[in-house]
């Protein structure tokens, strides 16, 4: 086994309680990230989902004269940001409600007069259904004077965004601060790390070794933490996931992109962590 | 192979340690420095291993110059400068054979050649025997071969020697002498900082350097020209 990694291994034997502490910290910051990483997926998947259906749905007064319908069919569809307009009758309406609604179906049945809007079911072009867009196009179909009602999921996706951003700022900033107290932890690993080794040091100074050689398994310590640190932070994850994706929600675990990349930035936190404080402290001694 | 040109050495509490020091040391050169405790001998060998840089004038060893080398360099110099001490610096938790093997490790010798060149320099200073002995369980002279045999791992151009046989008695310290007039037999130049004029006595014909509060008083090359 070649020097650096030996001793880069031989650091965690020396001072387990310091090494793991730095690991654990590690993992902490990344587990909260970890966990933000679950919630933004899912909101994000969620949003892909709602979005695929995005429609704008517009009630028209029974009274709406089947000329003026038509016309404003025609008009809506070539707006922009509309990709095709239906025009739902009240049978349709009906028909469509006896049949999605099962558990109601006697009671539709049993009615004499059809209590149910024709409407309009106006889908958007991909691209155009953020919500100001659909608000758009929703406060044009209003305008038109026999045009009851119109819906749309915006308030709904509103609320998502908001929700999403708000994760995202309370993650970043406690995850930056474990992330932070980490970055201390390790340091100070391998201030202690540096001072263990003082005579090592000097006879590699002695004898020729180089700068960069005598920094190596401090880096490796380092680099090695941060992955065992990211490491424990997946599998702390990931075990949440499954308590909380069978009882609370139907979840979706994360993508392999995701983690990977969770890991890198472990393995690179400890690594970063160690190059400041190795620079430091052999300057030192 | 090393010169110092007007070399002085001021250190910010403690004043001027080295004056206007010039001396050179050719290849395969066996060599005295003398002095009272404190008259710069130790400085001298630290300017030599680049260490630490004059604050005048120049170091020149073997092609390099403590006025323009780098970083990367300094390393690659002392592979071809062995290093001997008066408390031996060896590392108290590893064998001999390990302290040796140590040198060519952190240098990034291969490993295969490692075994068989340790064997080698620890036959060579007399250890052998004790190759699997921590320094704990070696006497004082034992423990300087065993620094020698890592100061010979590189196969130095010169050895410098800082007080070697400062810690042994009578006996240990002429085998140490021995063994430096061996190593520079077979052509490596020593630099011996002592204030034992005992061994300087004993060694007639030998260049002798002699430092005085950080001035060189006394150069017997320079007498005899
Ligand atoms: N690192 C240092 N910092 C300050 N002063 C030093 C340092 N090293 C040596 N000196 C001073 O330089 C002078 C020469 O010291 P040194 O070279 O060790 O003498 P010698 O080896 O001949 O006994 C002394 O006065 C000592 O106090
Ligand atoms: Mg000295």
């Amino acid at each position: 086994m070649p020097y650096a990694l030996r001793e880069a291994l031989a650091a965690f034997r020396r001072s387990p309680a310091l090494t793991g502490l730095s690991c654990a910290m590690i993992a902490l910051s990344l587990f909260i990230v970890g966990l933000f990483g679950i919630v933004a997926y899912n909101i994000r998947r969620t949003i892909e989902r709602v979005e695929s259906r995005v429609e704008v749905v517009a009630y028209l007064r029974d009274d709406a004269s089947p000329n003026a319908v038509e016309l404003a069919q025609r008009e809506i569809a070539a707006f922009p940001e509309v990709q095709r307009v239906y025009y739902v009758s009240r049978d349709e309406a009906l028909e469509l409600a006896r049949r999605d609604l099962v558990e109601f179906r006697a009671v539709f049945d049993d009615l004499d007069v059809n209590p149910l809007p024709a409407s309009f079911e106006v889908r958007l072009r991909p691209g155009q259904r953020g919500a100001d867009a659909v608000k758009a196009v929703a406060r044009r179909i209003g305008s038109y004077p026999f045009v009851e009602d119109v819906r749309f999921g915006s308030e709904w996706l509103d609320k998502v965004f908001l929700l999403r951003r708000v994760a995202g700022a309370a993650t970043l900033l406690l995850g930056g601060a474990f992330a932070v107290v980490a970055a201390l932890i390790i340091a100070t690993a391998v201030r202690m790390a540096v001072f263990a080794r003082k005579d090592e040091i000097a006879v590699m100074r002695l004898v020729g070794a180089t700068e960069s050689f005598v920094r190596r398994p401090f880096l490796l310590e380092g680099l090695f933490t941060g992955l065992a640190g990211s490491i424990l932070a997946l599998v702390a994850t990931y075990g949440l996931f499954r308590v909380l994706s069978g009882a609370v929600v139907q979840l979706e675990w994360i993508p392999a992109t995701w983690l990977a990349l969770g890991l890198a930035v472990g393995a690179f936190l400890g690594f970063a962590a160690s190059a400041l404080a190795v620079r430091r402290h052999l300057r030192e001694i | 192979m090393i010169r110092l040109s007007h070399v002085c050495m001021e250190y910010p509490r403690t004043g001027l340690a080295l004056d206007d020091v010039t001396f050179m040391l050719k290849k395969g050169e066996f060599c005295f420095l003398t002095g009272h405790s404190g008259a710069g001998k130790s400085t001298v060998l630290r300017l030599i291993h680049m260490a630490e840089r004059p604050t005048g004038g120049e170091v020149r060893v073997s092609g390099y110059s403590s006025t323009r080398i780098r970083e990367k360099d300094v390393a690659m110099l002392r592979r071809k400068i062995g290093y001997i001490f008066q408390d031996f610096r060896l590392l108290a938790n590893r064998t001999a054979a390990e302290n040796v093997a140590f040198a060519l490790e952190v240098t990034g010798a291969r490993s295969n050649v490692i075994r068989s060149k340790v064997a080698r320099l620890l036959g060579h200073v007399g250890l052998a025997s004790k190759a699997e002995a921590l320094p704990g369980e070696l006497s004082g002279g034992e423990q300087q071969r065993v620094a020698v045999a890592r100061a010979l791992a590189h196969e130095p151009l010169v050895l410098l020697a800082d007080e070697p046989t400062g810690n042994l008695d009578e006996r240990a310290s002429w085998g140490i002498f021995e063994l430096f007039r061996g190593i520079n037999a077979s052509g490596t130049a020593v630099l011996l900082a002592t204030h034992d004029l005992d061994l300087v006595r004993k060694s007639p014909g030998v260049r002798l350097l002699e430092l005085d509060h950080g001035r060189l008083v006394y150069d017997s090359a320079a007498v005899a020209a």
